[in-house]
């Protein structure tokens, strides 16, 4: 795409520092992308990884510091130059409108497609470029995006970003593209991004999977407190060092798990077997129970079905059952407009209102503090707002808001998509410590690291669960073997 | 398996079905209604309301309300029986300083960050003021020319049918189809995105609420050529008729989901339901209520149809 003698740098900047308020988020980040090379960008929630992607894609301005496009000095540097240098974006939340189609969907993202017959030839890229990053995806491009699933509208967006209309595509920043993707989806698109950047085009790559990262990638940015830490050729890292360089441990796993004897014992949680296929659902007191298979194979309605079915009564008492931990924040996790503190108190309200009513407020706040240490919710006071905090810290928030219920069970669905390694670490060591204490936790995740921590695991295939995993038997292995052998018949 | 049908043909469905059962009530009770002059006369006063309609649900379109619907219409007919019949240019002057005003609103509404039911409720004083300022009392007289294309005759199809059909027509092209429309849907359905997309949301809500002042505009001209005389109040049930007629018509409040067939649909069936119950001899005094008692039952049944979809959908 670039002939030109010298090889201008597709976006270069130097020196950016952007803060919001006492927090820097950039400190002087420089970063150099050129044609034809992927940037792996690494680095905890809160690092600053989303900040610079802003500024790069030109919805943030920083606050000093200059961007060079191709060479020259851009001097306002906004959504629409970043565009006409064809620099494009993939979000980490996912944003198409659902009530427009696939086909609409195109044309918000390619201005240029306006005129007579621009359906058809929306229709046309779109469809050519989902067949030829996703081939078989079976997505009809006329259908609304609120028919698909999160999987699918990923794809869409990521489609989106890479088909070229007017300008061609420079620079596409993957945001987390592969956290609603399960594992073979995950493989084309990496698949993809290396034919891409073969033929001249550049991407910043960024995913908490590792192995993803170091097999996809030219070249590893670290990122740390909006400070660029290490910056080396992928080949020069392995999955320790990256770790390292981040400044988490990786905290070695747990080598034997106990098989806790459960024959004889009540039950805390049951389901017959969905839709009269598979194999039962069980969940006994003290237990972390994963749901594994591969993405969007009914895990979420498993979950959602266990949790209505015990809740949702207008003659419920004081005491819940369970409680819920979202996977989709932006969704149905918090609620944006509130404090942290009463995110956080939302579901155990009863627990906190006195008689008559009331709220009691002494009581509240030392509830937000208690778990604000406890988790380590990394803000100044609990009274900030909640989008104030990183997308890690928002998710540890929702985990306290159900781990301060008295309910014994808590159903969680991919509640760590986009979360740090760090703050992954931190919550596993607060669910086994509650698991120990006699809580349930039922746990679908899309990431295997996860599922494997699981003391029983349920593997689902369409709908259905397929195999129970037990003890030393969850392993990736297994878990593999059981989600496609269930594919197969 | 897929669908047979689109979730937007489901949502025309219930409107068009209504619509129709209503149609035929109409009939059996009053054989004489199903002739040319009988569905003129049963439809000729849905023609301002399927535009004011239109208008609310452009409004609604990107997320906001429109509660000076009512006192706008009835402004503009006053402006068209009065300024727009004795001094044309006057008057078109004055209908393009309320277009810009809507714009302005549009504008100020999303950079203030303001609730338009606020915004919107403030301004219906201003139009109601203005409009008793010109016609005191109820007076004026409509331009030759709406009264003329109001009144004609055209061969085989009533001009309240064919006139319902164009409003349909062209505003479907409008919003359904055109690649202006699909940025204001977009608007309604994730504002973030189409900003990140590089549109400026400014300029399209100012856009949408322009278009939705002039249908607002047709609507006070063409109730102005049925009635010809006007009145400051002449509209102002418009209001809240508009908003039913959207949602009568499969819109929604909010996440830009809306439908101008459904629109156009749902005016039709509430001007309908009117005749109908003055056909079935129900008492003045009873037939808001019963009004409203149809506006339920039809939205009860598209509750339950979405409920059928979504079941259909999990499963």
């Amino acid at each position: 795409m670039t002939d030109e003698p010298q090889r201008h740098a597709v976006i270069e900047v130097s020196d950016a520092r952007v803060s919001f308020g006492a927090v820097k988020a950039l400190d002087g980040v420089t970063m150099t992308i050129m044609p034809g090379e992927c940037v792996g960008l690494v680095g905890h929630n809160g690092a600053g990884k989303s900040t610079i992607v802003n500024v790069i894609n030109g919805g943030l301005t920083p606050h000093s510091g200059t961007i060079r496009c191709s060479g020259t000095v851009a001097p306002r540097y906004g959504i629409g130059t970043a565009r006409a240098n064809g620099v494009r974006c993939v979000f980490q939340e996912l944003s198409l409108c659902p009530n427009l189609t696939v086909i609409e969907n195109t044309r918000v993202m390619h201005r240029t497609l306006t005129g007579w017959g621009w359906r058809r030839r929306a229709a046309a890229i779109i469809k050519a470029k989902l067949d030829a990053i996703f081939p078989g995806h079976g997505i009809d491009v006329a259908s609304p995006v609120s028919d698909l699933s999160i999987a699918e509208r990923q794809m869409v967006e990521i489609a989106t970003a890479f088909s070229q209309v007017a300008q061609p595509v420079r620079l596409v920043i993957l945001d987390e593209p592969t956290s609603s993707l399960d594992a073979s989806l995950a493989t084309q698109l990496l698949a993809y991004v290396r034919t891409f950047v073969a033929s001249g085009g550049s991407v910043i790559f960024i995913s908490h999977i590792l192995g993803e990262i170091l097999s996809t990638s030219d070249r590893i940015v670290v990122m740390k407190d909006g400070r660029v830490v290490a910056e080396r050729a992928a080949a020069e890292f392995d999955e320790h060092s990256l770790v390292a360089a981040m400044g988490s441990v990786v905290k070695g796993r747990d080598i034997a798990k106990t098989i806790k004897p459960t024959d004889g014992l009540q039950p805390l949680l049951t389901a017959p077997p969905r839709r009269g296929k598979g194999l039962p659902f069980q969940a006994f007191s003290g237990e972390i129970i994963g749901l594994a298979g591969l993405g969007g194979h009914g895990q979420t309605d498993a979950l959602v079905d266990l949790y209505l079915s015990r809740t949702g009564s207008w003659l419920n008492g004081r005491a819940p059952q369970v409680t819920f931990v979202a996977g989709d924040r932006a969704l149905n996790g918090v609620f944006p407009l509130w404090s942290i503190l009463k995110n956080l108190s939302i579901a155990h309200l009863s627990g906190l209102s006195r008689r008559g009513g009331m709220l009691d407020d002494p009581g509240e706040a030392a509830l937000g503090q208690a778990w604000k240490e406890r988790i380590e919710i990394r803000t100044p006071d609990v009274d900030n707002p909640i989008l104030s905090l990183s997308g890690g810290n928002q998710q540890k928030v929702l985990f306290a808001r159900a781990l301060a219920t008295p309910a014994p069970a808590v159903l969680m669905d991919d509640p760590m998509r986009g979360v740090d390694i760090g703050t992954k670490q931190e919550v596993y060591a607060i669910l086994r410590a509650e698991a120990e204490k006699g809580r349930t936790f039922i746990w679908y995740s899309t990431e295997m690291d996860e599922v494997c921590l699981c003391d029983r695991v349920y593997v689902f295939n369409n709908g259905a669960i397929v195999a129970e995993l037990k003890g030393d038997d969850v392993t990736e292995k297994n878990i593999l073997a059981a989600s496609f052998m269930g594919a197969a018949a | 398996m897929r669908k047979i049908l689109s979730s937007d043909t489901i949502r025309l469905l219930i409107p068009a079905l209504s619509l129709t059962i209503l149609l035929i009530s109409v009939f059996y009770l009053q054989p004489r209604a199903m002739s040319y002059t009988g569905l003129n006369l049963l439809f000729n006063l849905s023609v301002p309301i399927a535009l004011a309609t239109i208008a609310q649900m452009l409004i609604m379109t990107v997320n906001d309300l429109d509660l000076s619907m009512g006192t706008f219409v009835s402004f503009i007919a006053c402006v068209a029986a009065t300024f727009l019949q004795a001094t044309p240019v006057l008057g078109i002057l004055i209908l393009a300083a309320a277009v810009a005003t809507y714009a302005a609103m549009g504008v100020l509404i999303h950079v203030r960050n303001l609730p338009s039911i606020v915004v919107t409720l403030g301004m219906s004083f201003v139009w109601g003021g203005l409009a008793v300022l010109i016609l005191p009392a109820p007076g004026g007289q409509a331009p030759e020319w709406i009264r003329a294309v109001m009144i004609s005759k055209p061969p085989f199809v009533p001009m309240a049918i064919i006139a319902s059909i164009t409003i349909a027509v062209v505003s479907h092209f409008l919003i359904m189809r055109s690649s202006f429309g699909v940025i204001l849907r977009g608007v309604g359905g994730n504002a973030r995105s189409v900003e990140r997309a590089g549109w400026s949301i400014i300029r399209a809500r100012a856009a949408t609420y322009a278009l939705a002042a002039v249908f607002a505009i047709l609507a006070g001209i063409s109730l102005v050529g049925l009635t010809t005389a006007a009145d400051a109040n002449i509209a102002l049930r418009y209001t809240l008729l508009s908003i039913a007629g959207v949602i009568l018509g499969g819109g929604e409040f909010t996440g830009g989901r809306v439908s101008p067939i459904g629109a156009v649909i749902g005016a039709l069936t509430l001007t309908l339901a009117g005749s109908f119950l003055s056909f079935l001899r129900i008492s003045p005094d009873w037939q808001i209520g019963a009004q409203g008692a149809i506006l339920i039952v039809v939205l009860g049944l598209r509750l339950l149809l979405n409920r059928l979809e979504r079941r259909e959908k999990r499963a």
